[in-house]
């Protein structure tokens, strides 16, 4: 168990260093910003300030060795647009984000797994039909497609939500949050819901196909022998084992619902770090478009190693296997 | 297609249209490919040629009619182009993307996954290492980036959209090449000393192309779905060549004021569009491949 840990946070690491240059590099070739930050008249003596200023004018080799001895002190730059620490600013735009995104998955698992049972255990009713038809289109549907028939709907036609901002936001140990005032849910439910029906999607159908396969098993078959009742049996027995894919597949989705915030963010103008990212790539806001990629490497590679932990732990099986090898 | 596969079509096709969702599928699918290629040929005016575009047209609501008495079915965006001529553009520009993109990121994959599966040792692992590295991060993500690395344009959002979908193929032909290594036609190829190249591209190619073409069926609508997204954020196709994602973009900002139809109806055309795909394409799987899951497995 020890070796296993070692070995993959060694893979972990190295994964964050090799991502760590690619996203340099790569974000090194967008246009020079010192184009777009001064003055278009600025006369050649400017134009040389400010790129030092910047530190734009050392070697490539050199400004990667100052990333990255910033990065390790958690300093990667300052945001060249807000002139304050590129950090800092993502992680003042990331509660919002991270309040969404739980909310999200809050709602997809809420409704997703109930409704996976439904349609696994009567998969030719009606109702089962119906719920897998949803989920298809759940699955097709562009995401940024539906945010803007939402709006369109519970905005514009009706009027019954607010389409843009977080609301009235209260501070909960020195984190703003939306979702403890009437008015935070308000603003929050249309983002969230759109945010979260790809993933409710993806749950209906992991519930569904687990519970179908479950009930096939000997297992479910002797509980029934035993005279239990088919609610017990579900709530009990096969609840219990299809728990363990579900639970790794939320823990795996939860980055993506991160990254997919991007787009939600950018039509409610949910104030979250994605449509910083959006704002900062039309700016070519070097520092923030590399301090947020960071942070979302960082974010994946620690999620793939807790799920990674996690299952080890609930499942034996996978144990036993690390052990052998 | 050898002379046993001919003989299946009429029974795979019978196949195909025992579900009724897969044939309508198909069939729309048809409509909007002939409205696609023939987009100059049926649309009531040509909606990037400033000649035929009345400014005083703007905004007209679906089944309005115009200042020369034409009658807008979808009705107009804010220049008083015809959305309906619009999203005949558009779906030309949507799905070629998509339909090349694909293509070519099913060409590339395959090659890698070959090369990967066929040399082993380092070269498959390193190969390996970064499919997954790349496939660990959502498809959005990384198309972002490299947006924001190359720049716009129709050029760069294939590029883009090429990178995100090579490594799901190179992984997927890997696998099934390793497979099929193990059979005697390819123990049979390499006595007869022929090159890697050959015994790659002539014996082992054409036995894991099949499933994998069904597979890009369904990738080419998540293609233009990404695109459309992409588009819509801002960081896609540029103004010159509005696909469907930019049509909807453009018309966000008439939607809060109740002009619907300037973004509704190009997302309509788009949400067919894909579900058509899918139908098709799964129902495709479901007859050709049926050992061939989705993602998950499920």
């Amino acid at each position: 168990m020890v070796a296993f840990a070692v070995r993959r946070l060694t893979q972990s690491v190295a994964v964050l260093l090799v991502m760590s240059l690619l996203v340099f590099i790569g974000v090194y070739a967008i246009g020079n910003p010192v184009d777009i930050l001064i003055n278009p008249q600025a006369d050649q003596a400017e134009i040389a300030r400010a790129t030092a200023a910047l530190g734009l004018d050392q070697p490539l080799w050199r400004q990667y060795w100052t990333f990255l001895s910033g990065a390790f002190a958690g300093d990667l730059g300052k945001s060249f647009v807000a002139n304050i620490p590129a950090v800092q600013l993502i992680l003042e735009r990331m509660p919002a984000t991270v309040e969404l995104a739980l909310t999200a998955m809050v709602i997809a698992i809420v409704l997703g797994i109930p409704l996976g049972l439904l349609a696994g255990l009567k998969p030719e009713s009606w109702t089962g039909k119906t719920i897998m038809a949803g989920s298809i289109l759940g699955f097709s549907l562009p995401t940024f497609w539906v945010g803007l028939m939402l709006i369109m709907i519970f905005s514009v036609q009706l009027g019954w939500l607010p389409t843009t901002g977080r609301g009235t936001t209260v501070e909960v140990l020195g984190l703003h949050v939306s979702v403890v005032t009437w008015d935070g849910i308000r603003h929050i439910l249309l983002p969230a819901t759109n945010l979260a029906l790809f993933k409710l999607s993806l749950l209906i159908r992991l519930t569904r196909a687990g519970t179908r396969e479950a009930l096939a098993q000997d297992y479910v078959r002797f509980a029934r022998a035993k005279g239990l009742s088919m609610r017990r049996v579900v709530a009990v027995h096969v609840l219990k084992n299809i728990m363990i894919p579900i639970v790794t597949v939320v823990g795996l989705e939860f980055g993506s619902v991160i990254a997919f915030a991007i787009v939600t963010e950018t039509i409610f103008a949910w104030p979250g770090m994605g449509k910083l990212l959006i704002d900062s790539i039309n700016v070519l806001d070097r520092p923030v478009i590399v301090a947020y990629l960071l942070i979302i490497v960082f974010l994946f590679v620690a999620l793939n190693l807790i799920v990674d932990f996690a299952y080890t732990l609930l499942d034996p099986r996978v144990r036993l296997a690390g052990a052998r090898s | 297609m050898s002379a046993a596969a001919q003989a299946d079509t009429p029974r795979l096709a019978g196949e195909f249209a025992r579900s009724r969702a897969a044939v309508v599928g198909a069939g729309v699918l048809a409509l909007i490919l002939f409205a696609a290629i023939c987009a100059p040929l049926i649309s009531p005016q040509n909606p990037y040629d400033l000649a035929q575009l009345d400014i005083m047209d703007g905004k007209l609501a679906p089944g309005a009619k115009g200042m020369d008495g034409v009658i807008f079915l979808l009705g107009t965006d804010d220049q008083g182009r015809d959305m309906l001529s619009a999203i005949f553009y558009g779906l030309r520009i949507s799905l070629g993307v998509g339909v090349m993109s694909t293509i070519a990121a099913l060409a590339i994959g395959m090659a890698i996954g070959l090369i990967a599966g066929y040399a082993g040792g380092w070269v498959d692992g390193l190969i390996m290492r970064i499919v997954d590295l790349q496939l660990s991060f959502p498809a959005i993500l990384i198309a972002l980036v490299l947006l924001a690395v190359l720049g716009q344009g129709v050029d760069k959002i294939v590029i883009a959209l090429i990178a995100v979908q090579w490594a799901y193929y190179a992984r997927t032909v890997r696998g099934n090449a390793l497979a099929e290594m193990k059979k005697e036609y390819v123990d049979a190829a390499r006595c007869m000393a022929f090159g890697a190249a050959r015994i790659i591209f002539r014996h082992i190619l054409p036995n894991v192309m099949p499933p994998l073409i069904v597979v890009a069926t369904v990738q080419v609508a998540h293609a233009i779905a990404l695109e459309a997204t992409l588009s819509f954020l801002g960081l896609g196709m540029p103004i010159t060549s509005p696909s469907l994602g930019l049509l909807i973009s453009n018309g966000f900002a008439h939607l809060l004021s109740g002009k619907y139809w300037i973004s509704f109806f190009p997302g309509i055309a788009l949400l067919v569009t894909i579900v058509s795909i899918n139908l098709v394409g799964d129902r495709l799987r479901d007859v050709l491949n049926p050992r061939l899951a989705s993602h998950y497995g499920v």
